[in-house]
């Protein structure tokens, strides 16, 4: 132990002073706050930050204008673990949406979200990636069955369907609650 | 002349009767290190290894080849943290347990096991978590040894050892030995904090938990694994949303099992229990006792030589400090240096020094980051923390943070604590260690 600190003092002759009791921005925040640094969100999407402070838990807010789902508003909670980017943020979307790759507890399908994640993916990827959700639902990789039969049988219908789940209506049994965008000088 | 090495201080003459041939090794010159190494054969060493104190974390499968090796090798201080109790899929391998203590915690059965067995070996254990004890505790150690399955455990205790390191206290170095296995593959490592590539430096040695695809698990399962997690992950979200799941509830279990069972039989898949939804849930991994005993058995022998400098331990800087073994396939094994990473979150860029008028404000503050030579930055991001002082980027963010740049800085900052400055036109971050004036 006596050669390895003798090694250290020579080491550190290069280095700056480390060690100290104040705590340290953890590797989570880090690679969070770097992440942060490089989002490029178009103006369908929007973050908030219910504790400014705490950025590795937040909502993103995406009101698409073009795709079967124009005109509504989203939101998804972003739950990042001190694992991050070892482990995927854990991803859910707070409305029920008539959707087939989320389900009405607004589990999210997206690839990246669990088995292809790997820890060189970034806020940015997962992000595209949901976007890219909305305006191309995958009938294929479904996680609302009844959506994505609907989708795969008749894409008109389940257009129809869309925009009745998204004014508040009832499909399938199901009902929705309202998520279309007020129009300047409509009440919300 | 041998049997003056042999001490017959500290009470009877047989007091070290138990390590007599081992007890060679340390009192005769080693034939890969001299005094130049700190090797002096004889009393030394072997004091050495009695009083050092080693940290075990971690009491579950290696945790008990760990603690019977080490005791068996004539280290008699020993402290054991481990959070977990016993349950009765342990007993298969965790051999200091025994069917009576299913329940009790591993830590202090480990503990009363190995004590017993091996008389005047004192081992301390504390149940529960690692991150309950502060510096202070850590700093008592000489060496820390662990057998953990979690890489967010070992993540933090590689980041504690790595802050402990003060160049005013050689003591506050604490080689770290870790070792780990999953079924018949292996590794142990040895870390010089803030010397060696740490924990965090090697974590793209640890691939990601496979995990099977959403959409599978909704719509085609085919294994039972898949009925398990359709209901850990969907079934108990769409149904029990307000209870949190505890996986070591067995009422919640039982749920789990029955929900995957159901669904099992719809789609004709056979081989779903109750022990392998609780695999699936906990994560369990296939545990092999013997891999566990040849991972173990490094991870000790290194520990017993940097303890004594008997003979070259690995992980010392610029040599190799990663064995990896594999069984699977055949056997292998290699060791190999992992090198230190320059970009180390936590080992790879120690903060900078920084001295500010603490009634200078943080506007000041990112202003001057802007001019430095090094950095030079137009977007910043600046944290502490727990605190985000500035975010240019995202603009929800930029907005609540703003108001802090007319802020003095210690109203924002105390003395001494550390921020993290990134901009998107460097990909490292700027660490700086802030010192009011
Ligand atoms: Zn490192």
């Amino acid at each position: 132990m006596l050669k390895i600190w003798s090694m250290k003092k020579e080491q550190q002759k290069s280095e700056v002073a480390a060690g100290s009791n104040k705590k340290k921005v953890t590797s989570a925040q880090l690679r969070v706050q770097k992440d942060l640094n490089e989002l490029s969100l178009p103006d369908t999407i929007s973050t908030h930050f219910p504790n400014p402070d705490d950025i590795l838990n937040f909502v993103l807010t995406l009101t698409p204008d073009e795709g079967f789902y124009k005109g509504g508003v989203f939101t998804f909670t972003f739950a990042i673990s001190v694992n991050f980017p070892h482990e995927p943020p854990k991803v859910t979307c707070n409305e029920k949406i008539y959707h087939p790759n989320i389900d009405l507890n607004g589990n999210v399908c997206l690839n990246i979200l669990r088995q292809d994640w790997m820890p060189v993916l970034d806020l940015n990827a997962v992000i595209v990636g949901i976007q890219f959700l909305f305006l191309e639902p995958n009938a294929g990789d479904w996680l609302n069955k009844e959506a994505a039969d609907d989708m795969k049988g008749d894409r008109e219908r389940f257009y129809r369907n869309v925009r009745s789940a998204m004014a508040g209506g009832t499909v399938k049994g199901e009902t929705f609650k309202r998520v279309l965008k007020a129009k300047p000088g409509e009440k919300a | 002349m041998a049997a003056a090495a042999v001490p017959t201080t500290n009470g009877s003459a047989t007091r070290r009767a138990r390590w007599t041939y081992s007890d060679r090794i340390l009192s005769r010159p080693g034939a890969y290190v001299d005094e130049e190494d700190g090797f002096v054969p004889g009393e030394a060493p072997i004091t050495s290894v009695e009083n050092a104190r080693i940290l075990v974390i971690g009491a579950g499968g290696l945790g008990c080849e760990i603690l019977k090796n080490l005791a068996l090798s004539g280290f008699k201080k020993i402290d054991v943290i481990d959070m977990d109790t016993i349950d009765v899929s342990n007993l298969n391998r965790q051999f200091l347990f025994r069917e009576k203590d299913v329940g009790q915690p591993k830590a202090t059965v480990a503990a009363n096991f190995v004590m017993k067995r091996v008389p005047g070996c004192t081992i301390t254990p504390y149940v529960g978590k690692i991150q309950d004890k502060d510096q202070d505790y850590y700093l008592q150690f000489n060496i820390v040894v662990c057998g953990l399955d979690s890489i967010e455990a070992r993540r933090w205790i590689n980041a504690t050892l790595v802050d402990l390191v003060d160049m005013e206290n050689p003591d506050s170095l604490k080689p770290l030995i870790d070792g780990g296995t999953e079924g018949f593959k292996g590794q142990s490592r040895v870390i010089f904090p803030t010397m060696t590539s740490c924990i965090e430096c090697q974590l793209d040695m640890h691939a990601p938990r496979a995990a099977v695809p959403l959409c599978t698990l909704a719509s085609i399962p085919r294994q039972p694994q898949h009925c398990i997690e359709w209901a850990h992950i969907i079934k108990w979200e769409e149904e029990r949303k307000d209870v949190t799941l505890d996986t070591d509830d067995p009422e919640h279990i039982t749920w789990l099992y029955k929900k995957a069972l159901a669904r099992a039989q719809e789609y004709n898949i056979s081989g779903v229990t109750y022990s392998m939804t609780q695999g699936v849930v906990k994560n369990i991994i296939p545990a092999i006792a013997s891999t566990n005993a040849i991972i173990a058995a490094s991870c000790c022998n290194e520990a017993y030589k940097i303890a004594t400098t008997c003979a070259p331990c690995i992980g010392m800087p610029g040599q190799n400090n990663y064995m990896l073994y594999t069984g699977d396939t055949s056997v292998y094994t290699y060791t190999f240096e992992h090198q230190k990473k320059d970009d180390c979150p936590v080992c790879g860029n120690l903060p900078k020094d920084l001295v500010v008028n603490p009634t200078s404000t943080l506007g000041d503050l990112v202003e001057s980051f802007a001019e430095r030579p090094e950095s030079q930055l137009k977007k910043p991001n600046l944290r502490s923390e727990g605190k985000s002082l500035y975010y240019s980027s995202p603009a929800s963010l930029m907005a609540q943070t703003k108001g802090n740049l007319v802020k003095p800085l210690n109203e924002l900052l105390s003395d001494g604590e550390e921020i993290a400055v990134t901009d998107p036109a460097f990909s490292t971050v700027f660490k700086y260690r802030v010192h009011f004036s």
